[in-house]
Order: structure tokens, then sequence, then C-alpha cells
């Protein structure tokens, strides 16, 4: 007997699920497949979640859903060897009855959101890889092979929602390798503490509130990149992550950065004591919109990490991929309902929901911010120092005045950038990256 | 009036052949992965993945195996709460041919006695549609590490138990006969028994295979039975979890970490051999004794 | 044992009553003096020290309950049970009890509970002991704590026996209130060895089994023995040396090896090593391996894994070698090495072969 679906997904992350639940809820018939031993399992832990685009899928997701914490704190840290300049944003308004960001544990929040897809009638098979597309002689992509006995899988249309590498879709031929000026490699830990002494050392009053720490400066050793640190229920998420090309060219070790991260003066006290259970080390597309692949075929199409549909500036991702998951899913089930078989031309469909979409919209907004960071490294290094010692200059009481101090600050900037000129057309570049 | 003969249009159902066999298998936290809240010392479960007793794959796998040469089918059996229907489907992935979970709030709190009072309810009622020949368990768990469940159950039902098993030398199903090595103290017993029997298998005896494409479809679609303490044929509901459980837990508490950390021999800038003479320097100087001991052992 | 501990020990607790009258006139300690092939396994001996304290503790008898054939070695066995601290042997003699069977060997033990009735009943946690613990225990309907590593008297005079739990992560003490005997199988090697007191003897009272070799379903038809030249074995050695992974192959096993030899030691692994292939099964150390307590214990490229380190922890001294600094095996070493083992131990064989005046055997 072979097995013919409406739909396969390949992978079991954000988009896969968001393109699966939304399928098998219309009645398609759905296979999913994943290579971890149950959907989360090798995925990266600690994670943002934005609830809207979830809540576009599962509206009552709070009721059951695992979420650590509510973020009602962001801090924005600008470090230097020994110190950091930040700003801060607390509200109260982020205690709304309905929360929009949330810290969640991947591997349980993935497992979560898999039951649902299940609950909801796709079936799924884990601990199974797969190796390559089948195709027609027309070229058009018919079913799965797997790394497991027992031949191929047959469906009218294969989701490609298996994340950053997109293994699968370049063996087939379909898309290009990616580039490691592409990715940024992030390296990531959880650290377990008491959840009271989370709490007394974010200084958080409800029991779920939660705060966010994103760095930039010396915590990427020169390199183009960022930190990060996110506060659970019982264990707080630190990570480092810069782009792999970087990595290569530096020789840094990854952990070696996360290592001198944890250890800087303004990180350590917020991890003293804590048990540290994992180690993970997973790749964020961060390409942006000119990195993105040809989306669709006959047959198949794109979705989440594997479309690099990573805001690297916001550090969204798992809500794009939700998103085009959800797209991917309304326009197959538009075809089928018009009986319509999978081709490209067909999936104009979705590509044209996508391009109505905040995904990209907002891709296409932060075009030219990957190219920026890469040519001008010095935003992520002499700007941070440079402010971190005025900052010093500006509150150390040691007898200088402080016209001659603010002189100082000023003189140390422009001879750590090299002059007025070359500053002022950074900020003309920043700014015309964000427009 | 005369009645119609309907029997005549069904044919009779053949009798099953090949082998009964039922795998009892555990859900258990992965172990490696657990943590010690530091101050209330309890358990702390939060994202800690639960798995198969990585035991009992050894005993599924030789089920299995025994399956396929003799035929006949093979069960996996849980006691657990309903997410333990995981396993059993993982489990049904890995070839197992039917599932049954029993679960029921009465039997939280078990210990081994009434663990396998419960098992022995349930495996006498799947009996009951068919004999069973073999009950296999894992040697133990590792959230229990007891390995009371497997002798537990053999008791109660009569079978001949077999523990710690290595192999199996050889399968009579006519005569009823089996033959097994049992790893026991400084060798190996090999032992000649009866069906129907219950084998506690030992570890790295085998390896468990991957199911085919097909049998992981079959197992995303199958139903898991689930069984509450009644239908599982459970007469006295006072055997079962706390209350059956003559067995109890006073205190947990975490191993007290060892207050002197390792005394590091330095090695920067010393030749292997040299550092091979401190460490021995160091060894006698912790431990004078130590010195004739070596002397008089290496002779 | 419970099987999930943190599942609310204090509502067990609770659960206490008063220990029913027909329990009452159980009294005296219990061991099983587990003999395979004619020789005594160590750790009844060890038990027996341990049972005497409790017996002390509780100010009643130490008893040794001796199952075996008639046959000398059965007789020696006796005399030793009382030079090890018994005041007391149940003894069984019968043909049918030459090899350890679960059925016979649970009909004596059982049957001598229900007539003798002792408060307290403790085996090996060996193969023998566990098969055979967990028969008896569901016949009774008792308590059975398995594999504990501490026993002590509470002030209400109950047995606690504490044991490690969720792979040694947690250690629980448990008791049983309601039911006698209480019994509980220990891991070898963790009780001290007492001294024998050859001058010590008791009484003796003889029972029968029931039951005729015709009666007995399961038959032995061979016993093969490991391979072991050595009459000592790794759990009872004074010096070991254990390799681990970080030894990359098969053949680097012989530094380990080496090492053993030239200090008359014995060698083991962890348990990767035995799963590669590189070693027999006899040879791993750990929660599912050989528990070891020796004066000497040197681990070379081993993580120190919970499973591991819960095998090892009795050693006297623990010496650590490893590449990695932070690795698990440093947190319990009381030595520790941050070097290549490959180098390191044949510099240390070397090193000690000079001491010793010894010359190192090349393998
Ligand atoms: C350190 C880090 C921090 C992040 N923080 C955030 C954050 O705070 N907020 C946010 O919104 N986003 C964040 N992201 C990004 C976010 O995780 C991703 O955008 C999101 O997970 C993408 O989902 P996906 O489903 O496309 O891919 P994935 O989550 O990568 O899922 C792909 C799945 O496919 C499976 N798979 C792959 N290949 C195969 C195959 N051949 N056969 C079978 N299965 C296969 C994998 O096992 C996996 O389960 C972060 C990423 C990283 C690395
Ligand atoms: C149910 C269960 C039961 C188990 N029972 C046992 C048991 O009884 N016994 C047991 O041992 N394990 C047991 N384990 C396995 C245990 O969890 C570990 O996986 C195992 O102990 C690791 O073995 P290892 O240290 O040799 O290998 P690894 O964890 O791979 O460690 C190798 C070590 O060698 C170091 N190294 C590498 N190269 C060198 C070099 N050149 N020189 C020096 N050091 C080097 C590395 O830094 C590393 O620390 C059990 C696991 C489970 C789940
Ligand atoms: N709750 C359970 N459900 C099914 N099988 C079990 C259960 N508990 C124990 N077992 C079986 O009994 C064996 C020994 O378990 P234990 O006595 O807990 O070490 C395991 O390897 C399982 O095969």
């Amino acid at each position: 007997m072979t097995d013919h679906f409406d739909a396969i997904v390949v992978g079991a992350g954000p988009s896969g699920n968001a393109a699966a639940y939304v399928m098998a809820k219309a009645g398609l018939s759905v296979l999913q497949i994943d290579r971890g031993e149950y959907p989360g399992s090798k995925n990266v832990q600690g994670a943002i979640l934005y609830s809207d685009a979830l809540e576009r899928i599962i509206p009552d997701f709070r009721d059951s859903a695992p979420l650590e914490r509510h973020v009602v704190e962001q801090r924005f840290w600008m470090l230097s060897e020994k110190s950091h300049t930040g700003a801060q944003y607390r509200s109260d308004d982020f205690n709304e009855e309905k929360p929009n960001r949330y810290t969640i544990l991947r591997a349980q929040f993935d497992k979560w959101f898999s039951k649902q897809v299940r609950a909801a009638g796709a079936i799924l098979i884990t601990e199974t890889t797969v190796k390559d597309l089948v195709k027609n002689d027309a070229g058009k992509v018919i079913g799965v092979l797997t790394d497991r006995e027992g031949g191929p899988i047959f469906a009218d249309v294969v989701v490609l929602a298996e994340g950053v590498n997109g293994v699968v879709g370049q063996r087939a031929g379909l898309r290009p390798e990616i580039k490691p000026n592409h990715v940024a490699l992030a390296v990531k830990e959880t650290h377990f503490l008491p959840e009271e002494t989370i709490r007394e050392r974010f200084n958080l009053a409800g029991e779920e509130d939660g705060v966010v720490i994103e760095v930039i400066g010396s915590v990427s050793s020169g390199m183009v990149g960022t930190g990060f640190l996110y506060t659970n229920k019982e264990s707080i998420s630190i990570g480092v992550g810069c782009i792999l090309s970087d990595f290569a060219q530096t020789r840094v070790p990854p952990y070696e950065l996360l290592d001198r991260f944890k250890r800087h003066p303004s990180v350590a006290p917020l991890l003293k004591g804590a048990e540290m259970k994992e180690y993970v080390a997973h790749l964020i597309p961060e390409g942006g919109y000119d990195a993105i692949p040809t989306l669709t075929g006959d047959g198949w199409l794109i979705v989440g990490d594997a479309g690099q549909f990573v805001n690297a500036v916001h550090r969204e991702g798992s809500n794009l991929a939700m998103t085009s998951g959800r797209l991917a899913a309304e326009s197959l089930i538009q075809l089928k309902a018009e009986g319509k078989p999978v081709t490209n031309e067909n999936l104009k469909l979705y590509r044209d929901k996508l391009a109505d979409s905040f995904v990209m919209k907002d891709l296409k907004k932060y075009r030219k911010v990957p190219h920026l960071l890469e040519r001008n490294r010095q935003l992520l290094t002499t700007y941070p120092s440079a402010l971190n010692r005025a900052f010093q200059s500006f509150l150390r009481v040691d007898g200088v005045d402080k016209r001659t101090k603010e002189a100082e600050a000023l003189r140390d900037l422009k001879k750590a950038r090299g002059g007025w000129l070359r500053m002022a057309s950074d900020l003309f570049k920043v700014a015309r990256a964000w427009r | 009036m005369d009645e119609p003969i309907i029997e005549a249009l069904e044919p009779p159902k053949p009798a099953p052949t090949g082998l009964n066999i039922v795998v009892c298998i555990k859900q258990v936290p992965d172990s490696a992965q657990i943590r010690v809240h530091p101050v209330t010392n309890t358990i702390m479960r939060q994202g800690v993945p639960t798995i198969i007793n990585p035991y009992d794959l050894f005993a599924l796998e030789e089920a299995l195996r025994l399956r396929d040469e003799y035929g006949g089918q093979v069960t996996v059996l849980s006691m657990g709460p309903p997410m333990a229907e995981d396993a059993l489907r993982r489990a049904l992935g890995l070839g197992a041919d039917k599932a049954v979970l029993i679960t029921d709030r009465r039997f939280a709190g078990s210990d081994t006695l009434a663990t396998s009072f419960a098992l022995t309810a349930a495996l006498t009622t799947l009996a009951e549609e068919r004999p069973i020949d073999i009950v296999f368990t894992g040697k133990q768990t590792i959230d229990g590490d007891t390995a009371q469940v497997g002798p537990g159950i053999a008791r109660r039902m009569g079978l001949n138990q077999l523990t710690y098993v290595s192999a199996i030398d050889s399968l009579d199903l006519a005569a009823q006969g089996i033959v097994v090595r049992r790893r026991s103290e400084g060798g190996v017993q090999v032992l000649r028994s009866k069906l129907p029997c219950l084998i506690t298998m030992l570890e790295d005896t085998n390896t468990i295979r991957r199911g085919t494409v097909q049998d992981l479809l079959r197992a995303a679609r199958a139903d898991v039975t689930v069984w509450s303490a009644e239908q599982a044929g459970v007469e006295d509901p006072m055997k079962c979890g706390l209350r059956g459980s003559p067995t109890v837990v006073k205190r947990v508490f975490a191993p007290s970490p060892r207050a002197e950390k390792a005394e590091m021999v330095t090695v920067e800038g010393k030749t292997p051999a040299q550092i091979g003479d401190a460490l021995i320097d160091l060894l006698f100087a912790r431990d004078p004794k130590l010195e004739a001991v070596v002397t008089a052992a290496a002779r | 044992m419970a099987e999930t501990p943190q599942a609310q020990p204090a509502g067990r607790a609770g659960l206490r009553k008063e220990l029913p009258e027909r329990f009452r006139d159980y009294k005296h300690v219990w061991v099983l003096v587990e003999i395979e092939r004619g020789k005594v396994h160590p750790v009844s001996w060890e038990l027996m020290g341990e049972g005497r304290k409790l017996a002390d503790k509780l100010g009643c008898q130490l008893a040794g309950v001796v199952i075996g054939p008639k046959a000398e070695t059965t007789k020696t066995a006796i005399r030793q049970t009382y030079h090890y601290g018994a005041d007391v042997c149940y003894i069984v003699e019968d043909e049918a009890l030459t090899d350890y069977r679960n059925e016979p060997y649970t009909q004596v033990l059982t049957d001598l509970v229900n007539k003798y009735k002792p408060e307290i009943l403790l085996l090996g946690a060996t193969p023998l002991g566990r098969d055979l613990a967990g028969s008896v225990a569901t016949t009774l309907q008792t308590g059975l704590t398995a594999d504990a590593t501490e026993l002590a008297i509470d002030d209400d005079m109950c047995l606690g026996a504490t044991r490690p739990t969720f792979g040694g992560t947690l250690l629980c003490t448990i008791y049983t209130l309601n039911h006698r005997p209480q019994m509980a199988t220990v891991r070898p090697r963790v009780m001290a060895m007492p001294e024998p007191d050859t001058k010590r003897s008791g009484r003796m009272i003889w029972d029968n089994l029931r039951m005729k070799e015709d009666d007995i379903i399961t038959k032995v038809l061979e016993f093969v023995s490991d391979n072991t030249s050595k009459e000592a074995n790794l759990a009872y050695a004074d010096i070991v040396v254990a390799g681990g992974m970080g030894l990359k192959n098969e053949a680097n096993l012989a530094l380990v090896r080496n090492l053993a030899r030239t200090l008359g030691g014995d060698w083991g692994c962890s348990r990767p090593v035995v799963q590669k292939g590189w070693a027999p099964a006899e040879r791993q150390i750990g929660q599912t391996g050989n528990t070891i307590r020796p004066r000497l214990y040197i681990a070379a490229g081993i993580s120190g894994a919970i499973q591991h380190r819960v095998g090892v922890e009795g050693a006297d001294l623990i010496v650590a070698i490893n590449t990695d600094p932070n690795a698990k095996i440093f947190e319990f070493a009381h030595l520790g090495v941050v070097a290549d083992a490959l180098t390191v131990l044949p510099a240390l064989t070397d090193a000690f072969a000079r001491r010793l005046g010894a010359r190192a055997l090349a393998s």
C-alpha cells in the first residue's frame, strides 16, 4: 500500500507546525516529518514568543501553551570590557490581559504546538530525516524519501519547513547552498536558578513577569553579532551570535565568546550560583531580504527559516516562521478547494500573500542592515566602548571639571573613529538602513 | 421455526499461531537531564524530556526478534500518566503490534509491589483474550532502579522467572520449552525452562531496530488502548497506588557535594615524566601507606 | 521502593499506623548468605557486619540464612557465618539447592520467614539477591528497598534504608512501616568488611526444602564461567585503573592495563567502552557495572558522569586524568591532572616502575 497525503510538511518547528495545523484543521490530510526524537528536541531552547502570530493560528493558546514569563521590561546594553551603558524600558502596560511577548523554552513549546497539530488531525513521524524529494518526469515534486526503509511517501505538495540549512531543498536542486555571511552562529546556554532568585535579581513583582536584555558591543569581540539574556521561570537563557563568516575569519571559538560574556562584571552576578544544563549552537538566517531563495515551485514551497525569514534587527524569527507557515497553508487550502493543482504558477497565491504581510514588508525595510553591519564593524565596537568611556569619565568625581570631561569624551570618540566626517557618515548609513 | 444457520456464512477465525508476547515498558524522565532544586531538594522536572526506560528497549527488541522468527504478536504494556501514551506510540513505531496503557489516579504513588499488582491485573485481563507465552520486562528502570517489578509480576502470575537474561538460546513452541543464558555471579547459567515465563532482559544484549516508514505511519494512526483500574481488571483498588504500597519514602535529598575540591597537579612546563613523578609524590604524601600497598601488590 | 519518590513523601509518611497485631512477634535481623557454586559472595559478610550493628541497636539476634547443597562448602559457609557475627544460623541443605534457582530458593526463604518471623531481612544486591528478594517480598506482600547504600535504625526502631535513585542524582530513605519483615538488598562494596572472629559460633536451626527436583521446572544445563583468570575480582581490588572514551580506541586500553599491572591492581572502564566492544561487560564500573572501593582509583579519559560516579565514590583516593578542566570527574576526584592520558599513562607507569624497582611489562 502506498501512502498519499494532501501535504507533507518537512520539519516540526514553528513554521512547519503552523502550516500543518492550519491545513489539518481545514481537513487536509497532512503528514509531518521531523528528525528529532520529538518535536523541539533539536531546537534551540529559550526564545521570545510574539503572541500575535500565534494568536492568528490558535487564538486561545494562552490557556495551554507552556509560557515562561511575559516580558515587562526590555534592556538594551552596549558593552565594553568592564562596563555597560544601557537603556531600559519597563511598563506596567505590559501586564495586560493578553501580553504581547513571552519567554518560552523551545523544547517545551514545540512539543506543545506539535500536540495541537496532531489533535487537529495531522500525522507526525519523528526520528526520521527527509533525505530527498521525489519528482515525476515533468520535474514536479510528488513526495519525499526518508532515511528509513519502506520507500517514498507521496503528496500533492511538500512544504519545506526544515529550518535555516535548507538541506533538502538544496539537495533537490531547488535552492542554492546557504552562504556563511548570510547566517549567524548562535551559542546558547540555559542556567537554572530558583524562581525566587530570578525574581529578586531582576526586580520582578509578578510571578510571571520577565526581563529581556539585548546586548551589543564587546560581547561580539569585533564581529558582527549580538548577545542576549532572557529570564525564564526557573532558568536564564544566555547566548551570543555572530555572523558565521566572521567566526571563520577570527577563529574565535564561539563558546569562548559566550564564556567571556558570562564572566562580564555586568552579567556574572545575574548568573551566580546557577547550574548550567545545556549548551547548544544553532544557526540564524540573517542575510535578510536579499538572501531569500526561490520560495515556490511545482509541488513544493518554502516557509520559515528555510526561506531566510528572520528579522535580525528586531530579533524576530518564530513569528515570521509561523506567519509564513499559516499563509502557505491558507494558500494550499484555497487551491484544494478550487481543485487547482499545486503548480508554481498557482502558488503565486502564496507569494502574494507573503508580499502583502509584515514578513516581506519588514524584511524589505531592513534590507540594507546586514550589509551595513558587515562593512561597518565600528558600529558594534568603537561606539559602544567610547560611550562607556564617556560615561565612566562623566560619573567619576575626581577633581576634573565637567567641561573638560565633555571635551575629552568627544575627542576620544573622534579619535576612535578617525574624524567627525566618518562619524557623520556612520550615522547617515544607519539612518538609511533603518528607513 | 427453522433458524437460519448464520455461522456458516462466517468462516471460523483461525486459531492464533505463534507467540503471544507482552513487553512491560515504562516512561521515565531522562535521568541525565534531571536537576535537583538547590533549596527544596525536590526534582525539577521542568524541561526534562521523557524517554522509554532504556533497559526496556532491549526487552522490546528481543520480543520483536522472537515474533519475527516464530510469528505471533507483541503487545506493549505500561502503567503511568496519560502522557505515557507517547512512549507506547514510540514502541509501536519500533514495530510492536498493540499497545495498552493503564492509567488511573489511584495508581499514583505506587511502589514496586503495587506496580506489579496493577500490571498483573492488566496482564491477566489481556490473557483472557489469548494466553500469554512470555512477559518481558527490562532489567530495571532508571528512575526507580529496583529490578523488582519483573520478579513481582512473575510471582503473582505464577510464571517461570528468568532474570538477567543475556540471550535466548532456543525456543520450542510445540514443547513450550525455552533455553536462556542468565547472568549470575562469576559466570552465566544456561537454564532450560518452560513457557509461560517472565524474562527480564539484560542491557546491551541487542540493538533496537529502526521501524520502517510503514511502522511509523501505522503507529501514528494506531489507537493505544487506555484502561482505568477497573478496565484493567483491578478488583481491589486498595492494593494500588499509595495505599497498596508497603514502603514509605520518608526523605529525599541530594547527595552532599564533596567540600574539598580536587587538588590539581600543575602541568605547565612539565614533561610527561615529570607529571608522573609529581603525581606519585602527591599520592604518597596523601596516603603514606599506599607505597607499601603498591610495593607489596606489585611484588 | 517508590517509583516516584518526589510524590509527596510527607503524605505517605503520614500513613503510618500501628504495626498490625500479626507482625508484633517478628524479631531479629537476618542476612541471606549468598552461596554461588560453593563460594560465599563477600557482600554477605559485609551485610553480616552491618546486620550486627542493627541487631545490637535493636537488642536482638543476628541470624544467617544458609541455603545450599549438602556439601563441605556449605559447612564452611555456616562456620564463617558465625565468624562474621551471626548468633544463629538457619540452614536448609538439599541437592536441589546446588545451583541457584528462583523457584526452590523462594520457597525455602519464604517458608523460613513465615515460620521464624524475622523483623529485618537483608540480601546482597547481586543478580541472585535481587532475583530472590523480589519474589520473596511479593510472596510475603511486604516492602523491599532495592540496592540500598546505607542502613539505620530510627527512633521508632524501624529500618531506614537509604538508596540512590534517578541514577544517583538523588538519595532517598525508605521505610516499611506496616509490614514485616522489612527487606532490603544492599549494594556490594558499600558496607565495610568486618574482621572475622574465628572463635565465634552459635545456634543452628535446620529446615527442609518442601519440593523435589521433579517439581522444579527450571533446570540448569550448564554454567559458563567468566574467563577472569584472577581470583580477586575488580570489585575487590585495592588498586583500580580505568579508561574511558578519552582513550580514543581499543588499543590504547593497553595503557590502562599496563599501569594496573605495574601497580598490581586491576583494570576497568566506563560504559561506552564496553558498548564499543573494547572491553568485556564485567570490566564496567558504575551504576550498571561494578561498584568498587579501592584504596586508589585512577580514571583516565573518563568524564565522570553521575552513573560512573556512584560506582567509584567509595574509593579512598581518586585520581583523574582528563584533558578537559571542566570535566565532571574533577568534582569528586582528590587529585586531578589536566593532560592527555595517552602520554601521562605511560609516563606514570614508567615513573611507578622506576620507584618500585619493578619493570613495566610491555603488553
Ligand atoms: C539562539 C537563537 C535565538 C532565537 N531567538 C528568537 C527569539 O527570541 N524570537 C524569535 O521569534 N525567534 C528567535 N530565533 C529564531 C527562531 O528560532 C527561528 O526563526 C524559528 O525557529 C524558525 O522556525 P522554523 O520552523 O522555520 O525552523 P526550525 O525551528 O529550525 O525547525 C526546523 C525543523 O525541521 C526539522 N528538520 C530539518 N531538516 C529536516 C529533515 N531533512 N528531515 C526532517 N526534519 C528536518 C528540524 O529537526 C526542526 O525541528 C532564534 C534563533 C536562535 C538560533
Ligand atoms: C541508564 C544508564 C546507566 C549507565 N551506567 C553507567 C555505568 O555503569 N558506568 C559508566 O561508566 N557509565 C554509565 N552510563 C553512561 C554515562 O552516562 C556516561 O555516558 C559514561 O560514563 C561516559 O563515559 P566516558 O566518560 O568514558 O565518555 P565521555 O563522556 O565521552 O568522556 C570522555 C572524556 O575523556 C576526556 N578526554 C578526551 N580525550 C582525552 C585524552 N586524550 N586524555 C584524557 N582525557 C581525554 C574528555 O574530556 C571527556 O571528559 C550509564 C548511562 C545510562 C543512561
Ligand atoms: N509503570 C510501569 N509500567 C510498565 N512496566 C513497568 C513499570 N514499572 C516497571 N516496569 C517494568 O519493570 C522493569 C523493572 O522496573 P523496576 O523494578 O522499577 O526497576 C522495567 O524495566 C519495566 O519493564
